[in-house]
Formats: C-alpha cells, sequence, structure tokens
C-alpha cells in the first residue's frame, strides 16, 4: 500500500507540475502587458516600469514562473492586478459559495441517483426501469442552465419559494445560504445524478450476474437482502469513480450556473477577471480547479486501493 | 433496440435538415427587427414566436442549428483526427515510453474542464465560435485516444493480426491497415455522443459570451436573451432550449441504437 501511494504521489507532484508549465505558457502567450494596460495609453515610461517591478514583471520568464509556484505552494498566490488585493483573498472569499454549492449538487445528485439506479436494477426490464432509464436520457440530454431557469421561472418567479438569484452570505445563517444554494444546486445536480444512475444500474447488473450472488441466495436470502448486502457493496467501485470524476464537473460546471443565478463565486471572479485582463487571478482560479481535479483523482485511486487490495498491483 | 435507432435518427435529422435548408430559405431573415411584433408567442404567422427584438425564433433556430451543427462536427473531426491516431500509436507502441506519455497527457487534458480549456483561450484570444471549436476539440482527443488504444489493444492479441506481422508489414501499416476498421464502429458510436456533448458545450459556452458572437446566431445566446425576460415571455427560453434537448436527445438515442446495431457484444462491456 505504500509502495502504491508513493507512487500514485510521484505521479501527482509530475501531473501538477505539467499543468502549471502548460498554464504559465498559455497565458504568457496573452498579447499585452498588464501593467501598460492598468495605466492606459498615456502612462509615462518610468511609472510604468516602476509598476511593472512592483508586479513583479520585469523579470526573467523563468524567474516569474518559479515565483509563482514557490508563492502558491506557501499560499501567496500574488496580487491582482486590477484590485491590488491578494488573490488569495479573492479566490478564498468566492470558494465559499463555489465549494459548497459543488457538495450540495454532489450530495443530491448521489441522493437521487444511488435509489433510481438500484431501484431499476432490482426492476430491470419492467416498467419501473424503463422509466427511469427514459428520465436519465433527457436528464443526459437538457443543459443544465437552461434547467436551471426553468427552476427559476417555476420556483422563484411563479411560486415564490426561492430567490431568483444573488447569495446572501454565510453570515445570514447555516440554513438560509443552503437555502439560497438550492435552486443551483439541483441544476447543476441533473445531468450528474441521470449519468450515475445508469452508472449504479449498470454496475449493479453486472454484480447480480456474479456466483457470489447465486450462493448469498442458496444459502437463504432473500432477493433484496442478497442485494443490500452483497450486491450493493460490491458494485460501488465504478460509482466511486464516476462520483470522482463528476466533481470536476461540478466545480466547472458552477462557472456557468453562478452565471445565471448572480452567485458570486469562482465562476464570475473568473468571468470579471478576464474582462479586465487581469491575468493572475485567472491563471490561479483555473491552477486551483486543476488541482482539486488531480487531487480528487488522486484521493479516490487510494480509495479503492485501501477498499481493494487486487487493485494495488495495477497502476 | 432498433426503435432507439429509428427515432434517433429522425430528431437528429430533422435538425441536419433545418440547418440546411436554412442556407437556402428561412421564413423571415433571422436578423430582421420587427418592434412592433416583439415578444409574440408562437401564432400563424411566426410558428415559433419572437424574440424581444421580434425577431423570428423559427428562422434564429434554423440558422442557430448550423452553427451548433458546424461547432459540435468540426470538434469531433480534431478530436478523432488527433485522437485516433495518438491512440493507434500507444497500442502500438504498448508499455514503451511512448505510451506512457500518451497515456499520461491524456490524463493532464482530462484534469483540465473542457470549460477551463475553453475560459483560458478564450482570456487570451477572445470569444469566437473558433475558439470555442479549439476548446470542444482539445477535450476530445483524449477521449478518441483512451478509446482507439483500449481497443486496439486487445486487437493487438488477435491472430490475424499476427500473420500481418508475419507476412512483414510494420506496425504502422498493420495499424492503418488491419486496427483501425475494426475500430471505426467504435469510433462511430463514440462520435455521435462527441458530437450531442460538443453541442451542450457549444451553447454553454455562448450562453456565457465565450461562444459564436453576434451577429452569428446560436442556441446558446438565444438562451442567454431570454433569461432576463423569462418571466415575461417563457417561449424564448422554452424554443432553444427544445432545440438543444432534441438535439442532444436525438443524437444520444442514434449512438445508443448504432453502438446495438454494430456491435451486439458491446452491449454488456459498455457502461
Amino acid at each position: 500500500m505504500l509502495r502504491y501511494t508513493l507512487k500514485r504521489l510521484f505521479s501527482l507532484i509530475l501531473s501538477l507540475a505539467v499543468a502549471s508549465v502548460v498554464i504559465f505558457a498559455v497565458i504568457e502567450i496573452a498579447p499585452g502587458d498588464p501593467a501598460s494596460f492598468m495605466l492606459g495609453m498615456n502612462a509615462q515610461p518610468e511609472t510604468l516600469a516602476a509598476l511593472r517591478s512592483e508586479l513583479g514583471l520585469d523579470v526573467s520568464k523563468v524567474e516569474r514562473y518559479f515565483a509563482w509556484t514557490s508563492g502558491m505552494l506557501t499560499g501567496d498566490f500574488g496580487t491582482s492586478y486590477t484590485y491590488r488585493t491578494p488573490v488569495i483573498d479573492m479566490i478564498r472569499d468566492r470558494l465559499w459559495v463555489s465549494l459548497p454549492l459543488a457538495l450540495y449538487a454532489l450530495v443530491i445528485s448521489t441522493l437521487v441517483a444511488f435509489p433510481a439506479g438500484i431501484y431499476a436494477a432490482s426492476r430491470r426490464g419492467q416498467a419501473g426501469d424503463i422509466g427511469i432509464m427514459g428520465a436519465t436520457q433527457l436528464g443526459v440530454a437538457v443543459p443544465n442552465f437552461w434547467f436551471a431557469m426553468m427552476l427559476v421561472l417555476i420556483f422563484a418567479i411563479n411560486l415564490r419559494w426561492f430567490a431568483a438569484g444573488g447569495f446572501i452570505g454565510w453570515d445570514a445563517g447555516f440554513w438560509k445560504g443552503l437555502h439560497a444554494l438550492t435552486l443551483p444546486a439541483i441544476a447543476l445536480a441533473l445531468p450528474q445524478a441521470a449519468i450515475l444512475a445508469r452508472v449504479m444500474r449498470s454496475s449493479l447488473l453486472d454484480v447480480l450476474g456474479e456466483d457470489f450472488m447465486r450462493t448469498a441466495r442458496a444459502k437463504g436470502l432473500s432477493s433484496r437482502q442478497a442485494l443490500w448486502r452483497h450486491g450493493l457493496r460490491n458494485a460501488l467501485i465504478p460509482v466511486l469513480t464516476i462520483i470522482g470524476l463528476q466533481f470536476s464537473f461540478l466545480l466547472a460546471g458552477s462557472i456557468i450556473i453562478e452565471q445565471v443565478f448572480y452567485l458570486p463565486g469562482l465562476g464570475r471572479l473568473v468571468f470579471q477577471s478576464i474582462s479586465a485582463r487581469d491575468l493572475i487571478v485567472v491563471e490561479s482560479v483555473v491552477m486551483l480547479l486543476v488541482f482539486s481535479v488531480i487531487l480528487v483523482n488522486f484521493l479516490v485511486d487510494l480509495a479503492y486501493a485501501a477498499v481493494d487490495p487486487r487493485l494495488r498491483s495495477r497502476t | 433496440m432498433k426503435r432507439n435507432l429509428i427515432l434517433g435518427g429522425l430528431l437528429s435529422a430533422l435538425f441536419v435538415l433545418a440547418a440546411l435548408i436554412s442556407f437556402a430559405w428561412t421564413p423571415y431573415d433571422h436578423t430582421a427587427l420587427d418592434i412592433p411584433n416583439k415578444l409574440k408567442t408562437p401564432y400563424a404567422n411566426h410558428l415559433l414566436g419572437t424574440d424581444h427584438f421580434g425577431r423570428d425564433l423559427l428562422s434564429m433556430i434554423m440558422v442557430g442549428a448550423r452553427t451548433s451543427i458546424a461547432v459540435a462536427l468540426v470538434a469531433v473531426g480534431i478530436g478523432m483526427g488527433l485522437g485516433v491516431p495518438l491512440g493507434l500509436w500507444a497500442a502500438a507502441r504498448s508499455g514503451s515510453l511512448v505510451d506512457e506519455v500518451i497515456m499520461r497527457g491524456n490524463d493532464l487534458v482530462f484534469a483540465f474542464p473542457s470549460l477551463v480549456i475553453a475560459i483560458l483561450i478564450t482570456a487570451i484570444f477572445g470569444a469566437g465560435a473558433v475558439n470555442a471549436i479549439i476548446a470542444i476539440g482539445i477535450f476530445n482527443i483524449p477521449v478518441f485516444a483512451r478509446i482507439t488504444r483500449g481497443a486496439a489493444l486487445s486487437l493487438w492479441q488477435r491472430e490475424f493480426i499476427l500473420a500481418a506481422r508475419v507476412a512483414g508489414k510494420n506496425a504502422a501499416r498493420i495499424s492503418v491497415e488491419h486496427i483501425l476498421p475494426n475500430v471505426t464502429n467504435l469510433l462511430i458510436v463514440q462520435g455521435t455522443i462527441q458530437f450531442s456533448l460538443g453541442i451542450l458545450a457549444e451553447a454553454g459556452l455562448s450562453y456565457v459570451g465565450l461562444g459564436a458572437q453576434p451577429p452569428t446566431p446560436s442556441w446558446g445566446r438565444m438562451l442567454a436573451d431570454a433569461q432576463t425576460l423569462v418571466s415575461i415571455a417563457p417561449h424564448m427560453a422554452l424554443v432553444p432550449g427544445f432545440a438543444i434537448i432534441l438535439t442532444v436527445l436525438g443524437l444520444n438515442l442514434m449512438g445508443d441504437g448504432l453502438r446495438d446495431y454494430l456491435d451486439p457484444r458491446l452491449r454488456v462491456a459498455r457502461t
């Protein structure tokens, strides 16, 4: 297990290093000098030079890369070109919206998908199964931002159960905050729930055909007992993979959903930064998103190896 | 499961046809403003109603179908054009450094959600349909590389490949002449699925303003326009929404149907 962990850790660090080089290089290609953008057309050369050195733009690209990455390792993401505040503070504020939103959506998607998938598998070929599978086809085809608009139309504008947009903040209380994130989380969860339900169903169907399930039945368990005691646990591995992968889709997907609900999350930060050419913020948010995806996948890999020793020999 | 294939094929054909017809004819000029008739719900003169400028929604949907189809199609082309050769190469040199580099590269691209790639690209080169295509296309590369490699690996173990090697063909020639024809079915099915994902992605990107720019009509932008008016003119959101849903649903059903039709054995293997 230790050997496996070290091996995965090495590949994690390598991926992060390559990803940071790619992101840095891509941002470097961007035309335009942030300092002259900030000061406008009529800037004096001396002011420009002073600002460039203040922003750390006057050193070589290699030095800048190492300054950026080593800064990130110590929690210093640099200073926003536009707001002149530390990027880390801006990200931290926004993360308090985006991260809970993604997690909330993950919970909803799991809570919907598990029962739906299990039910469909246990009623294979019957009306319930066909109905659920049809619903998942539809769930995959619906753009989540459109679904979000429909939720706003029904539950915010017509029924007035929720606010149509904006975020009241966690200071107003946990439940109020959660309430404000409910519609966005449902919209975000829909396609993921549909995919997860399909995976749950097919994984469970695979397991139900196994010999040990027949043995369980032969020793006198009812098919329901066998499913809950032996089937489900073995069917969970592919399901966990998908949940791990979905986390990244949820975080990235929240960028679009935040636009629908005017939520002050990472997504809005990115779009504001793009229009203000505040590339250091874009760079850091993108790196953070990629980091979280790579980290989650790493943790999922480790979780498997802990659950299923057979996987440790395969890398 | 022939039903899926037929229903999916019909739905997909409907939108391809709408896009093709729009080159020759649309009910109205999709850019023509007609303020007196703005925000009309569907009626005889405007079968799908009009938007806040009085533009005919049916015409906009037809022309928008072009954008969606073009973006998704080219993105799938990029994914296949680069991904398939990479996958074949990795499989032919299985276990070697090349294989390792290609597969790790794949993992890396997978770690960038496609939306994030799009944001990076637009942050630098500006928004537009071409950049949307590149962003979606890049994300398609690892999908095709992985699926090609997976299928090719098992083919390399087969006797007919051994026979080809004995006959003196090199790995490149075997890949092209024997492996590729045997993975085509798989690629067609995956292509259909990526095509539908491409349409969804394009809609999302144009919705947040990173995709096709005005005056090029696109379904995602129609939805963005509809958003502030959704309480007074819900049809403006419903029409493009249903266009997207029906197209994607059609393509997905067609993909499922094709898979079952082309290779019944895959029915068990897929999830």
